[in-house]
């Protein structure tokens, strides 16, 4: 093969792959014929073909169809998916106010920590001893009372509603409260009610707080 | 076939998952075929077969209807086959070049099927021996033998599937058929 073409095994590749040209292939039978070494060369490759070309053609297990049909991703699920990105997506504002709110409840918890000090909502009829806010017997405290970081003692009438925060609060027998009565002491309590006065506070309302110390 | 293919793929994106299973019965022969003589295990090629469905449906979206599905869905599976073929060979620097080779790496020295003892070759029959013959040549050449003889495709088709340039192709099936004539030779 010393002394061979050199494009002679290229034309061999070329023939087998089908893509030779009429007078390529001439110079390689020519080639062929006279040369023993690319004459074996090109049985060879012939055979290693011939040997590929045996290959029987191969079907799928039964089966196969409804494996891929029992993989695909469910149709509900891939829709909640690209529901929650698509709806972000198209709402910036509201996911910014989103954000908004949880970094703002954060300022909530730690007001929760910081705000240690004893009020009151200043209402005329209050009798009010250290820590201990009174609504003494026979009087009516008209409007909402709020208590933060003190004790509540009720033996007359509220025309409202009485909010004790951190503090305790003692109902007598003649107690008559015509509101919601809510003592808070827990963290998510705390933050249920910022929220609720929060949205009470967007609406004109009357009784806005009026602290003492 | 390709106007219906592509009804289905509109079917299926307009959310009909039953179109699906028609595009699978089409292919799924020829694409379990291939990834079988790639891989050489019918679980594998099953397993990887399926996936390249699985893929191919999430994926469908993407797929442009004015090229041919069928290279769309075996370029998916050649893919994962390659990927499979890989990762069963962790152990030695796959990156790093084989010495006295010319741009081959370690990943087309990979071959899935170890070397067996002569008398044990000569017993095979003729199909054990061809998918013994395939699955002794590199990875490289391994895919472009497949598609060229057992899909036989058209060499430009491979190109397409495997993303590589036509003469890279044309070489590697050169390659591949000369490597096949050594292995044969030296039985």
């Amino acid at each position: 093969m010393t002394n061979c073409p050199n494009e002679v095994v290229q034309y061999m590749h070329e023939y087998l792959d089908g893509e030779i040209a009429p007078e390529q292939e001439q110079v390689l039978n020519e080639h062929l014929a006279t040369c023993e070494e690319c004459q074996k060369l090109f049985d060879e490759l012939s055979d290693a073909v011939a040997l590929l070309e045996l290959a029987d053609p191969m079907q799928a297990p039964v089966g196969f169809t409804e494996g891929v049909m029992a993989r695909l991703p469910q149709r509900t699920q891939q829709k909640k998916k690209t529901g929650v990105n698509r709806w972000l997506r198209k709402h910036p504002m509201l996911s910014a106010a989103a954000l908004f709110l949880i970094l703002m409840s954060a300022a909530l918890f730690s007001s929760y920590n910081t705000n240690e000090q004893f009020s009151v909502t200043m209402q005329p009829n209050l009798i009010i001893e250290g820590d201990t806010v009174v609504v003494p017997a026979g009087e009516v405290v008209k409007g909402d009372l709020v208590v933060k970081n003190g004790d509540l003692r009720i033996e007359g009438q509220v025309d409202g509603n009485v909010t004790v925060i951190r503090g305790e609060k003692y109902m007598a027998s003649t107690a008559v409260v015509t509101g919601n009565i809510e003592e808070i002491d827990e963290l998510f309590d705390w933050l249920w009610y910022k929220m609720k006065t929060a949205f009470k506070g967007l609406a004109p309302d009357k009784t806005e707080n009026q602290d003492t110390e | 076939m390709d106007e219906l293919i592509n009804k289905r793929i509109n079917e299926v994106l307009k959310g009909n998952q039953d179109s699906f299973e028609e595009i699978v019965l089409l292919f799924q022969n020829r694409l379990y075929h291939v990834c079988y003589r790639m891989l050489g295990s019918r679980e594998e090629a099953q397993d990887i077969a399926q996936e390249a469905f699985v893929r191919a449906y999430s994926n469908l979206h993407t797929f442009d209807q004015k090229r041919k599905f069928s290279t769309w869905i075996f370029r998916i599976a050649t893919n994962l086959c390659i990927d499979r073929i890989r990762k069963k060979k962790p152990d030695y620097s796959l990156d790093a070049q084989v010495p006295g080779t010319e741009g081959l790496d370690m990943y087309s020295q990979i071959a899935a099927a170890e070397d067996l003892p002569e008398e044990e070759v000569e017993r095979m029959e003729t199909q054990e021996r061809v998918q013994y013959e395939i699955g002794r040549l590199p990875e490289k050449y391994r895919s472009v033998i497949t598609l060229r003889y057992m899909e036989e495709l058209p060499l430009q088709e491979i190109a397409d599937i495997l993303d590589l340039p036509l003469g890279t192709v044309k070489t590697r099936v050169h390659r591949g058929r000369d490597a096949l004539r050594k292995q044969i030779g030296t039985m």
